[in-house]
């Protein structure tokens, strides 16, 4: 019960020390740029109500969500055939290579010439951004799987989708989480500067309305539901991965406990 | 073998550019909006020659490189004095794991407010995206120290400072480099993204006037180029991971028995 409380304390400690810095610091700031708290506060009710939620956070969502799913279909599936295939990966090693040190920002510009301004540009600028690591990492799982594994289910006659599903995916799966959580933060800016450049709503569109309005306050609760946002969705993210590599963090733990 | 990689690897290579050059040719997409690779790269060199590109170049690089080194700091400092005094771990990581997820280019409305087109904007962005990745870095390699040789350095007297230095920077080190490489990478996607979109100088801000007055071979000229740097930059940051780390056994490739 102590202890629990402790870690409690340690929880929230540090958040409410800094809270009321914020507060009291900046409580009677005659700074149009950085206006009181208690200010932003205030306004944050009028400014996201709920016609609001469903005209720009929702539209937002949706399109990282279709942007991000359609990264991941295709980088796996890629990945695999890339990665299963010595002579295949030596090819396109070094294209891959160059195409994601491209930064994911400046397809934004050349999606502009193909697809408008219109939703598809937006999901498929996320697309494009978000596939690389998904994809390098996929690759990089699908080469490491396990020699004696695989000669282990050739042996027992485990072929086709049985061994994709049960082997290959299995043993990368640590592997593409970690390009999953890459792609997830890049998803995440390529979704608001994509509504920044051009778009008639949007998380992205609207918070650079305020800043082009001067509505400070408005602006700076902008900022708190993106930042609220990309809490949000990391802390999905955890709990998703936690539920399909529960098996691999439980290994590893297992591992650590005997050396 | 490693021939055989080469060129299988210069091939596909080639097959990129061909296929870039052939598909707008043929009129699969508008050469409009897609030129043929020919036309890129004479568009690239036109480039080089320019003196306005150079400078782009060099605002980006000035971006990039005084935001990582800002952040690289600043990250280790801290990372260091949260694992070294007690309980400060503990306490900040509440509010670590609730900062580290905020997008960065959330802040870009609050840059331009404050500083406008000017290099604190991108500093800002770029600072405020990279400094996690160290951080986070910096603390999972202190977790990593041996408690072994963390005793025995305490038994035989090392003072904090010592202990530091001797036991706590060597094991951190590895996990360090990775947190440098990842955070030379968003660095770079950071300082382009707040050219692009701020238009403070430098690359991004040429390829969106490249855009907007449909120079559209030099567009992909100037993407090229942030590809090439992008490129550079990891290359460059493995080069040093090695360097630095060629005494660790991840990179001497033995197996400690």
């Amino acid at each position: 019960m102590r202890r629990a409380l402790i870690r409690l304390l340690f929880v929230v400690a540090l958040p409410a020390v800094l809270l009321s810095v914020w507060w009291l610091a900046s409580d009677g700031s005659t700074n149009v740029f950085w206006p009181p708290l208690r200010t932003i506060l205030r306004t944050f009710p009028d400014v996201w109500t709920a016609h609001r939620f469903t005209t720009d956070v929702v539209p937002s969502i949706l399109r990282l969500t279709a942007g991000y799913a359609t990264a991941a279909v295709v980088g796996v599936a890629l990945g695999t055939v890339i990665g299963s295939y010595r002579r295949v990966r030596a090819v396109c090693e070094p294209v891959l290579e160059f195409l994601r040190a491209v930064p994911p920002p400046v397809l934004v510009p050349v999606i502009m010439l193909f697809a408008g301004i219109g939703d598809t540009m937006k999901i498929v600028v996320i697309t494009s951004g978000c596939v690389w690591p998904v994809l390098l990492n996929t690759v990089e799982g699908v080469r490491a799987v396990d020699p004696v594994m695989k000669e282990t289910a050739l042996s027992y006659g485990i072929t086709g989708a049985a061994r994709l599903r049960t082997l290959v995916l299995r043993s990368a799966s640590p592997q593409i989480f970690t390009g999953l959580r890459q792609a997830l933060s890049i998803g995440i800016i390529l979704m608001v500067i994509s509504e920044m450049f051009a778009g008639t709503d949007g998380l992205g569109y609207t918070v650079v309305q305020f800043q082009r309005s001067f509505a400070v306050p408005d602006m700076w609760t902008g900022i708190l539901v993106l930042g609220m946002l990309g809490f949000l969705l990391s802390v999905v993210f955890q709990v998703v991965e936690r539920r399909v590599l529960g098996w691999y963090h439980g290994l590893r733990a297992a591992a650590r406990r005997t050396p | 073998m490693r021939g055989l990689n080469t060129a299988l690897g210069a091939a596909g290579l080639a097959a990129f550019l061909a296929l870039g050059e052939v598909v707008p040719r043929v009129g699969i997409v508008k050469e409009a909006y897609f030129p043929p690779t020919s036309r890129i790269a004479s568009a690239f060199w036109d480039e080089l020659e320019d003196g306005a590109f150079w400078s782009a170049l060099g605002d980006t690089l000035t971006g990039w490189a005084l935001g990582l080194a800002t952040a690289v700091g600043a990250g280790i400092v801290v990372g260091v004095l949260l694992s070294v005094v007690p309980y400060l771990r503990e306490a900040t990581a509440s509010t670590i794991e609730f900062l580290r997820p905020i997008p960065s280019v959330a802040l870009i409305p609050l840059a331009v407010l404050l500083y406008g087109t000017e290099l604190r904007s991108v500093l800002l962005l770029v600072v405020y995206a990279s400094f996690w990745q160290i951080l986070i870095q910096v603390l999972y390699g202190v977790q990593d120290v041996d408690p072994v040789a963390e005793e025995t350095a305490r038994s035989y007297g090392l003072g904090t400072w010592a202990r530091v230095r001797h036991v706590l920077w060597p094991s951190a080190l590895p996990y360090v480099m990775t947190g440098v490489r990842l955070a030379a990478a968003v660095a770079l996607i950071l300082t382009i993204t707040a050219e692009l979109v701020i238009g403070a100088p430098g690359l991004g801000a040429t390829i969106m006037v490249a855009q907007t007055s449909q120079a559209v071979p030099e567009m992909y000229a100037l993407i090229v180029v942030t590809g090439l740097l992008g490129l550079l930059i990891n290359v460059g940051a493995r080069t040093v991971e090695r360097r630095a780390l060629a005494w660790h056994q991840s990179v001497r490739g033995e197996v400690a028995v």
